[in-house]
């Protein structure tokens, strides 16, 4: 059973994946943009990966593509799942 | 007048240590990385160079590899850059099987998770030529670059190939070697299922109680340059890559022609390249594996090519009694060894040789490391690879 999408549980589910993929936690913020964390394209399938586990909310490349910052992702997926 | 090439860096990665002189000094000195029937790089720890990002980026095999790398391009004096464009450097590495770590985990996944659990990395990660990709992207070099995949002879051929390059005009400079991450449960099974390795777990290349060889791990990387590029710049010559000679046995996939005429063509293609004569050579750094097979045709082999004669003066050993069979990275590691043995007018010996096998009667250095006789202002080498398919590749080197 996926689980709830708020703002809050879908924050911390993608600021935490992409923690992992290499840049420091409070780098990570809303307004950080995915070119100043270096985090490319291949890292963004991962962090897709991790919300449809979470979520269940599938993202697609062409989504993907218009992501800029950690808050379009999350607002994304936000939206998606209600 | 073919363009000379010169050895200005070198660097490694092995069950003996993180470092060049760490193998060298460690071999010649009769200690063993080899610990429960495997050599492992147990002193290695990723972190102390790469980011984190770096880390998740590439697989074990190509971390093996930028250590290596890192090493021998500080060594060559280029960690501002290299001192040609970078367009004029090439980088070709060796390596027999790739990121099968990756393949491995990611295979777990796709069992237990499914296609849509796979990490979008798994690609870059596993690639044969995931390791020239790390180099040339850290050091920008963005001239000609590939793996040479040629099972345990890939090492020797990544390094032949550069200096094929750099004669040909199509570098200036190279960073070549090789590198392997094969002690993974998959690897290591199916080497044990065809009888490759040893069930005593001990590396004993040329004893008669030889069984098999142990696995190891690691990489190598040599700096090469065109003379006339390193002696521009003033750069500290290692050594000097004299030649190059490869064949195929054409005999069976894995076990050697038992006559080694396979290798010894290669061996004889090398000493002609380099354009000296058996009677030149100070030393041999065996392939040496510790199979019963391998090391019977090498021993043919050398007797083929170099004249009986000449193959019972010299000094014959192999790597592989100190550090197990680093399988696609043997050949660069062990040119490694070779040139600094060279280098110190020594020859390292054949850990664990105690009980000679009938037919296999070279002097193999065993007990202690020797020095090396027949120096004439140069010391000269060979380095033996051969690989599974039948591919021999044969390196010859002066310091």
């Amino acid at each position: 059973m996926p689980a709830t999408a708020t703002q809050e549980t879908v924050e911390k589910t993608i600021v935490d994946a992409i923690a992992k993929l290499g840049p420091d936690a409070d780098q990570v913020t809303r307004d950080a943009t995915f070119e100043q964390l270096d985090v490319d394209s291949l890292d963004l399938v991962e962090v897709a990966q991790i919300v449809e586990e979470e979520f269940g909310v599938v993202l697609k490349g062409e989504d993907m593509e218009q992501l800029k910052t950690v808050g379009d992702a999350i607002d994304l997926v936000v939206s998606r799942a209600s | 007048m073919t363009r000379r090439v010169v050895i200005t860096g070198v660097g490694a990665v092995t069950p003996l240590g993180v470092g060049a002189r760490q193998l060298f000094e460690r071999w010649a000195a009769g200690e063993s990385g080899i610990e429960e029937g495997l050599a492992r790089c147990v002193d290695f720890d990723p972190a102390e160079l790469l980011t984190r990002k770096e880390q998740r980026r590439t697989d074990r095999f190509a971390q093996l590899l930028v250590f290596a790398g890192e090493e021998a391009i500080n060594h060559a004096g280029w960690s501002d850059g290299p001192p040609v464009e970078p367009e004029r450097v090439a980088t070709v590495i060796g390596t027999g099987i790739g990121g099968i770590q990756t393949i491995e985990e990611q295979h777990d996944v796709l069992r237990e998770s499914g296609p849509g659990r796979i990490s979008p990395l798994s690609i870059p990660l596993m690639m044969a030529n995931a390791g020239p990709a790390a180099l040339a992207m850290r050091y920008g070099l963005k001239g000609p670059a590939h793996s040479t995949v040629s099972a345990c002879a890939a090492g020797a051929d990544a390094i032949g190939t550069a200096l094929r390059m750099i004669r040909s005009g199509d570098a200036d400079a190279a960073v070549t070697g090789g590198t392997e991450a094969g002690i993974t449960p998959l690897a290591f099974a199916s080497f044990n299922a065809m009888g490759a390795l040893s069930k005593t777990g001990i590396s004993r290349p040329f004893d008669a109680r030889r069984d098999g060889f142990v696995m190891g791990e690691g990489a190598a990387v040599l700096v090469l340059e065109a003379a006339d590029v390193a002696e521009a710049r003033g750069a500290t010559v290692l050594g000097e890559l004299l030649g190059y000679g490869a064949s195929a046995d054409a005999f069976h996939i894995t076990a050697p022609d038992p006559t080694g005429g396979g290798a010894a063509r290669a061996v004889k293609s090398a000493l002609a390249d380099a354009d000296v004569t058996p009677e030149d050579l100070a030393y041999v750094n065996a392939h040496g594996t510790s199979t019963p097979l391998n090391d019977r045709s090498e021993t043919e082999a050398l007797k083929a090519a170099l004249g009986e004669e000449v193959a019972r003066k010299l000094p014959i050993s192999s790597t592989k009694s100190a550090i197990g069979h680093l399988l696609g990275a043997a050949g660069a590691v062990e040119a490694v060894a070779t040139l600094l043995s060279l280098g110190e007018r020594l020859a390292p010996p054949t850990l664990g040789w105690e009980e000679r096998d009938e037919g296999l009667d070279l002097d193999y250095v065993p007990g202690s490391a020797r020095p090396l006789e027949n120096v004439n202002g140069r010391a000269v080498a060979i380095s033996n690879s051969f690989g599974f398919g039948g591919h021999n590749a044969v390196l010859v080197i002066a310091a």
